[in-house]
């Protein structure tokens, strides 16, 4: 018998050296606790068990037959395989052993919450994902709110066959990348319950500008500001003496929320009271940009972080870290000289001079 | 923007009852169609009010400094310096209203003919940059001490006995003469030094700032100018003279003697005699009066524009202010060391941002030579508009009680409603008729002149100055205007936006620079010059013109400053960020928009302002 670690772990037993076992999403929350960064708790169900269920119900043999259907130049073949393969994952029990691992540690992070069933989000962390030149980001599923073993086991399996998604198998076919080669953990993490929540950026996505930090921000879940369903608050914020320097309240339309009845999540329209209003008070936003420097520090490099706002600490805001990945637009692009280099500095005043302010009409 | 975004500044609109104005300023200030060249340059030409200097139409004397910097930063911009693309700075007059604009070199070739000139002059003094400006200290040191023993002799009955018998072969009418020349000569000379390092500090500010917006786009103008700001800046040392003399009073314990405000200086100071404290003290306050309370309450720019000096009870008030603090354990002193480390965590934090060695090696070699020049940018002010200035108008009051005896004038205030060639033409007038024994013409002539002349200035007050006439150009390279004034693309575009609103009751948000951080919000109070700021109350939100860091009394009381006109180093924000107040500057007009008691919500960290309706 194998060791409980092979299959399930603690967020703070990830590092980026476990991608491979629990891929990058849950590995850069085990980072994010490395770093003292306050993130929602939680574990990863690794790509080992991911295996030994394949194993355990006999399916393998069947996926890759199905899959050998599977041209790269047919869509419709993918389509067909897809739902065929997600069926058959979603229909086969999980083996009691492997319950058991995942369970256990349920049943714990329930107990560090102090909550019965602690909601959880389960989302799925590939390990190609947020790689150099292989983004697979947003082909995963993410759930949330989940409560309960059964719901649980349900949406790990419905992590696990997300591998499968037609465009994934598409995509796979499409750039030669063997299908057994990719593999897939599943995190489950207590349910940050947003008051507020959104994206942040170490640096202006707008400008490139190293020196400060972008928030997006909504009510509810992050979901809204992540999908660009909603025009979010934007800050602007001084990341050298932690000022807001420039703050834009938008008109927020919509939110997703729990449904306090079906305990789903939902898409609802900001209250009028709410919708025109800023979502996190400066402070807060001044707060959420120092964790965010911090984690910068972390990682050397300019990051791409998911929070939330968490309203089930009364009184004072509890920011909550959820994801967090370098950022790849500005970050890769090739470094040009601000000024040409001159021997003097008279040289560049006389260039600056010369060269004039343009007054754009 | 259109090319033809404001109106043609030969098309001005005349206030009626002023016609004739024109002969209150010089000749040369004047649009004119008369010829057609002429016509189409003033027509070409992008013209806006420079109403950081001048809040207020000009007074025909007080144009005196608007002539003496239009040569002097002119002639080192183009004679001097050689600076490649501009020559100087134009200037005009409309409705008593300065209007000024950059003079560019089109031909490329004459641009690169200038460049090796440039290099060769401007780099010998970057070069030797402490040693000159040491030597301008003492040359500015010198022409004060002339100007401070000036003597404007009063014209008597019959001369002095010693004329004969040291054989002086000259009479008090000449002297009183030639001093008034010299009192000029001195005032108009100050001007030739005050841009003798300004516009190569300036070129070397705006270098850098052009650095630090390509390296930062987000990066506000205010971190940078913390990035090279002196630290022990003499503009600050009145102030921290009246620091001083607070702490001494509490020390000596003399807070009964020294009263509250309702305690004129005179009594205060009689109090004082009665103790050995208190005359220590008293030699303390003197000590300290000559030169710290030469500043001005206002710009300087104006005669009005009193020092401490002029009114000790203005300084006295703020003395009472720290001691308070001072008894109730609150510490007055500024945190120079904490303002050190914070210049030097910016430095340090910005430049390990930037991503190559060749970057940095920019950001070091522009760093340094901004932080050079810029204590001489700010210094100069204390020297001339506050302490040759101050001294200069007192020397003009002693010249118009003369003309006031000899009923030139019906009062010494009078003298500024005359042009300083006037004064002198009047003074050889009234210095002829005093060696003739006869009556001069002057009296005839002046008060009723002086009096229609009042008559147009107010009209001229009541009347708001368009910002700008004429074409925008597509560049501006003269340093001045970019830093000082505050002309760069969001200006321009946020005035000619705010003229195609055209009713001023319509705007809820105006924009601006941001010129000093902070978010507050209160009720708004105009104050278009210095004698509107008695009308301040308590936590009110300064909007003005422009405001100076001399309108001390004015900062202990309001939360909030908004300005028409300035940029990011204009007197205004500098003293702003002193005083960790937020401004807004450089709205274009603000003055015209926002109505003393309304609601209006500032943000200095954005430059906006919203108008509650």
């Amino acid at each position: 018998m194998e060791k409980r670690s092979d299959y399930v772990l603690w967020f703070e037993e990830c590092d980026l050296g476990s991608i491979p076992s629990v891929g990058g999403k849950n590995a850069s929350l085990g980072e994010l606790l490395k770093a003292q960064i306050p993130v929602p708790p939680g574990f990863a169900i690794t790509t080992n068990a991911y295996r030994l269920f394949l194993e355990q119900g006999g399916i393998r043999k069947e996926i890759y037959k199905i899959l050998e259907n599977v041209k790269a130049d047919d869509m419709d073949s993918g389509e067909a395989s897809s739902k065929a393969i997600r069926a058959l994952i979603e229909k086969t029990p999980v083996s009691d052993d492997l319950q058991d691992y995942i369970g256990e540690f349920y049943r714990r992070l329930s107990k560090r919450c102090n909550v019965p069933a602690v909601p959880a989000a389960v989302r799925s962390s590939a390990t190609a994902e947020d790689l150099p030149g292989a983004s697979f980001a947003g082909q995963q599923d993410t759930f949330l709110w989940i409560r309960g073993m059964d719901g649980i086991l349900t949406h790990v399996k419905k992590c696990w066959s997300s591998l499968f998604t037609s465009r994934a198998i598409y995509y796979r076919a499409k750039m030669g990348f063997p299908h057994e080669k990719v593999e897939i953990s599943v995190g489950v993490q207590k349910m940050a319950n947003a008051w507020t929540a959104g994206v942040m950026f170490t640096l202006n996505p707008a400008t490139g500008d190293r020196s400060t930090i972008a928030i997006d921000a909504n009510w509810g879940f992050g979901e809204s500001v992540v999908s660009g369903e909603c025009t979010p608050d934007n800050f602007i914020i001084n990341k050298i003496t932690d000022e807001v320097i420039k703050k834009t309240v938008s008109h927020k339309t919509i939110l997703f929320t729990r449904d306090p009845v079906s305990h789903s999540v939902i898409k609802q329209t900001v209250p009028a009271e709410r919708a025109d209003i800023q979502c996190v008070v400066d402070k807060d936003a001044i707060e959420l940009a120092k964790i965010g420097k911090r984690i910068e520090k972390h990682y050397g490099k300019a990051m791409d972080i998911e929070w939330a706002i968490d309203k089930d600490t009364p009184g004072q805001a509890k920011i909550m870290i959820l994801q967090s990945r370098p950022e790849t637009v500005w970050s890769d692009k090739k470094v040009a000289p601000i000024m040409a280099t001159r021997s003097s500095a008279l040289e560049h005043i006389c260039a600056g001079l010369v060269a004039g302010r343009k007054l754009t009409h | 923007m259109a090319d033809k975004s404001f109106p043609n500044p030969h098309e001005i609109e005349a206030i009626p009852g002023t016609e004739g104005w024109e002969r209150m300023y010089p000749y040369h200030y004047l649009f004119t169609t008369k010829d057609k060249e002429r016509e189409a340059y003033e027509n070409n030409t992008f013209w806006f009010n420079d109403a950081l200097h001048y809040p207020e139409p000009m007074y025909p004397f007080d144009i005196i400094w608007d002539e003496a910097w239009f040569l002097a930063l002119s002639q080192f911009n183009t004679r001097i310096f050689m600076i490649p693309p501009v020559y100087g700075v134009d200037h005009r007059i409309i409705n008593g209203n300065v209007y000024i604009a950059p003079v560019p070199v089109t031909d490329p070739e004459e641009v690169q003919k200038r460049v090796p000139l440039f290099m060769e002059r401007a780099g010998f003094y970057f070069e030797n940059w402490n040693k000159l400006h040491d030597n301008w200290e003492k040359k500015m040191k010198g022409i004060i001490s002339d100007l401070e023993t000036l003597q404007i002799p009063t014209l008597p009955a019959m001369e002095d006995i010693s004329v004969v018998k040291n054989g002086l072969g000259t009479s008090s009418g000449y002297e009183l003469i030639k001093n008034y020349d010299k009192l000029i000569d001195l005032g108009i000379r100050c001007w030739q030094y005050h841009f003798e390092f300004l516009n190569l500090g300036y070129a070397s500010y705006v270098i850098f700032v052009d650095f630090c917006t390509k390296a930062f786009p987000d990066i506000p103008l205010q971190k940078i100018t913390q990035m090279v700001a002196g630290i022990d800046v003499i503009l600050y040392r009145p102030d921290e003279e009246l620091k001083k003399l607070a702490k001494l009073a509490v020390e000596f314990n003399l807070a009964s003697q020294i009263g509250n405000d309702t305690k004129d200086v005179k009594d205060v100071i009689a109090s004082l005699q009665g103790s050995e404290n208190g005359k220590k003290w008293i030699t303390a306050w003197e000590q300290a009066k000559n030169p710290w309370f030469n500043i001005s309450t206002g710009t300087g720019w104006y005669h009005q524009d009193i020092s401490w000096n002029d009114n000790l009870n203005i300084p006295l008030s703020s003395i009472r202010i720290y001691m308070e603090k001072v008894k109730a354990g609150i510490s007055i002193d500024r945190p120079m060391e904490a303002v050190q480390e914070e210049r030097k965590r910016l430095i340090h934090e910005y430049r390990g941002l930037l991503k190559t060695d060749d970057d940095r090696k920019t950001f070091d070699q522009l760093h340094g030579t901004a932080e050079l020049v810029f204590p001489y940018v700010e210094n100069h002010m204390f020297y001339v508009e506050h302490w040759f200035h101050s001294v200069f108008w007192n020397k003009m009051r002693e010249v118009a009680a003369i003309m006031t005896e000899h009923k030139f004038l019906k009062g010494s205030e009078d003298i500024w409603f005359l042009s300083r060639s006037e004064i002198k033409e009047a003074l050889w007038d009234l210095v002829t008729a005093w060696a003739t024994g006869t009556k001069g013409y002057g009296p005839l002539h002046w008060p009723e002149e002086i009096a229609w002349r009042k008559g147009v200035y107010q009209k001229f007050k009541e009347h708001r100055p368009l910002p700008a006439y004429g074409t925008p150009p597509e560049v501006i390279a003269e340093p001045f205007t970019i830093v000082l004034w505050g002309v760069t693309n969001e200006s321009m575009a946020a005035w000619a936006k705010l003229k195609e609103i055209g009713d001023p009751d319509k705007v809820n948000e105006i924009e601006g620079f941001a010129g000093s951080p902070g978010v507050v919000e209160g009720i708004a109070r105009v104050c278009r010059s210095v004698e509107d700021i008695g009308q301040l109350k308590e936590g009110e939100i300064l909007v003005a013109p422009t405001t100076s860091p001399s309108w001390a009394p004015v900062f202990q009381k309001i939360k909030g400053v908004i300005t028409d006109v300035g940029g990011i180093m204009s007197h205004a924000a500098i003293v702003c960020r002193e005083y960790g107040m937020p401004a807004v500057v450089g709205t274009g007009q603000a003055t015209a928009i926002i109505k003393s008691g309304m609601k209006i919500k500032l943000n200095g960290d954005t430059g906006r302002i919203y108008i509650e309706r």
